[in-house]
């Protein structure tokens, strides 16, 4: 048996994820809850840096960590007016059946599509992708390259700020 | 210049002779991370001891004198008194949410300082996107912050952490545009090119005035990130007792301590680093003697003289300027430094693209 140093991170990162995955949704407390994510993105993100796309794990520390999660828990400081109590509702029975059915069968579908098909060898691939070639894909107009997809997420982001700023205006 | 990795590469080379790759690696990375560990609380004892020296120094007092040479022992004391201390455990709060707090502010906190290059060859954490690395961690502490205000149960606790987290992210945005300024001159987000590239010149003087006004900017916006100086609005003792650490006792406060002002000297390294040429000695193109007389003064010398006179010039800030108002906070950020930083982006891109840089 030979166990290489990448295989433990990654158990040890994939145990992260379940283990913190599951207790997001269990908890009954929402800042906890948010807490508990906080630790799924940061695993999701230690995985990147393992893969060695090391700018896909910023993007996630910056965007999701830094950016995502710090909204969860500033709207949950802002909005929840029990204090200490905010625990959940008790949720209904059919409710939690229908959950529960819907979740079966997601699982059942995922793991169809993961054992049928057929992946790559797979290869840990060290080194890392240049800063240019991101860049020059993002921002380029030639096959492969992402330029309208980057403008168009740019007016959706431009759109949700000046809709926030209508809102927020009570004038 | 002494170059660092030879060490370490050697004492790579040694460990693979008695263990496997992997476990030569794993053996590695457990020293990196105790090296770096002791050198985060060295640091933070050497600062505290500074900011009472220079706050004493700024109040015409002198600042602890009795115990040991210049009052050195004072901090040993310190630190002892506060491992010793004991941990209160609140009564109605989330306590695991509120033991958990201070630990992830200091696990940002211990990122970002990872990323520093100490000197050549000596540094850990060095991706190809190693400034926005260090931003993105930085962005962490945050978190630790606002979990702490919430979980003491305390409304000032609530309301310093809520002060704390939206002068927190709007600052944010100052620090990532002058950064951005400078990543557009270097053309590189790496510590150690940007480093290696100031060896004809340091940054702040290769890019003339938009480097200047992204200095002063990132200067301003890093103290306000570090909620120190002007900007100590999130504990202000006179309304708010401490803000959000005012329920934490003995270590757990000493955490939040540690890494309030080990987060005042990794922005002044990280400045230094990339507007002073961090290890880089000062050299001046043409005057090859004097370079190499520069030389002779070791890389880690230059990086913490730099870094601690840029803790100085924050720390003289800090000392001379009244609190600011929460309002007055805000509207400085998004009223003036946004936009100076914006337009400061457009002039440097200008100035990248058609070279007028030296």
């Amino acid at each position: 048996m030979n166990i290489s140093l990448d295989t433990v991170i990654f158990v040890v990162l994939a145990l992260v994820i379940i283990v913190f995955s599951v207790l997001t949704v269990t908890t009954t407390r929402i800042l906890r809850a948010a807490t508990y994510l906080l630790f799924v993105l940061f695993a999701a993100a230690g995985i990147y840096f393992q893969l060695n796309y090391s700018f896909l794990g910023a993007v996630q520390l910056m965007v999701y960590v830094g950016g995502i999660i710090v909204l969860y828990v500033f709207s949950i400081l802002l909005t929840s007016s029990r204090n200490m109590d905010d625990r959940t509702v008790k949720v209904p029975q059919s409710r939690f059946w229908t959950g529960l059915i819907s979740a079966a069968v997601g699982f059942v579908i995922c793991a169809f599509l993961i054992l049928k098909n057929t992946f790559k060898e797979q290869v840990f691939e060290y080194g890392e992708v240049k800063m240019d070639v991101i860049g020059k894909n993002i921002l380029g107009m030639d096959k492969f390259q992402y330029l309208l997809p980057f403008e168009l997420m740019g007016l959706l982001l431009l759109a949700c700020v000046i809709g926030a700023i209508v809102i927020a205006r009570k004038r | 210049m002494f170059d660092f990795s030879i060490v370490t590469s050697s004492i790579h080379a040694w460990l693979s002779e008695y263990l496997s790759q992997g476990l030569a690696i794993f053996v590695e990375c457990v020293a990196v991370g105790i090296g770096i560990l002791a050198l985060y609380a060295i640091i933070a004892i050497i600062m505290i001891y500074m900011e009472r020296k220079v706050c004493a120094a700024f109040q015409c007092r002198i600042g602890p004198v009795r115990v040991g040479p210049f009052g050195l022992f004072q901090l040993i004391a310190d630190v002892i008194k506060m491992l010793i201390k004991e941990i209160i455990i609140i009564s109605h709060s989330d306590k695991f949410l509120y033991n958990l707090a201070p630990y992830v502010v200091i696990v940002g906190s211990v990122l970002a300082f990872a990323c520093l290059p100490i000197s050549q060859g000596l540094e850990i954490l060095d991706f190809n996107i190693g400034v926005f690395f260090f931003l993105a961690v930085s962005s962490i502490g945050v978190i630790g912050i606002l979990l702490a205000g919430w979980s003491s149960n305390n409304k000032f606790s609530l309301i310093g952490a809520m002060r704390s987290g939206s002068q927190m992210i709007s600052y944010e945005l100052s620090i990532g545009l002058s950064v951005l300024t400078v990543v557009a001159l270097a053309g590189t987000m790496q510590f150690s090119e940007i480093v290696a590239m100031q060896s004809s010149g340091w940054l702040l003087f290769k890019g003339h005035i938009p480097a200047v006004i992204a200095f002063v900017v990132y200067l301003i916006a890093a103290n306000a990130e570090c909620n120190r100086g002007p900007f100590d609005l999130p504990e202000a003792e006179s309304e708010l007792t401490a803000g959000f650490h005012t329920e934490y006792s003995g270590m757990h406060f000493g955490l939040f301590y540690v890494a309030e002002f080990v987060n005042l000297f990794i922005v002044s390294a990280f400045a230094a680093t990339v507007f002073l040429g961090g290890w880089m000695p000062f050299h001046v193109s043409g005057l090859d003697g004097f370079n190499r007389i520069m030389d002779y003064i070791p890389g880690a010398l230059w990086f913490f003289g730099k870094s601690f006179f840029l803790v100085w010039v924050l720390m003289w800030i800090k000392w001379t300027f009244p609190r600011l108002r929460v309002d007055q906070i805000l509207q400085l950020e998004w009223k003036y430094l946004v936009p100076i930083g914006l337009v400061n982006l457009s002039i440097m891109a200008l100035c990248a693209v058609f070279g007028w840089h030296f």
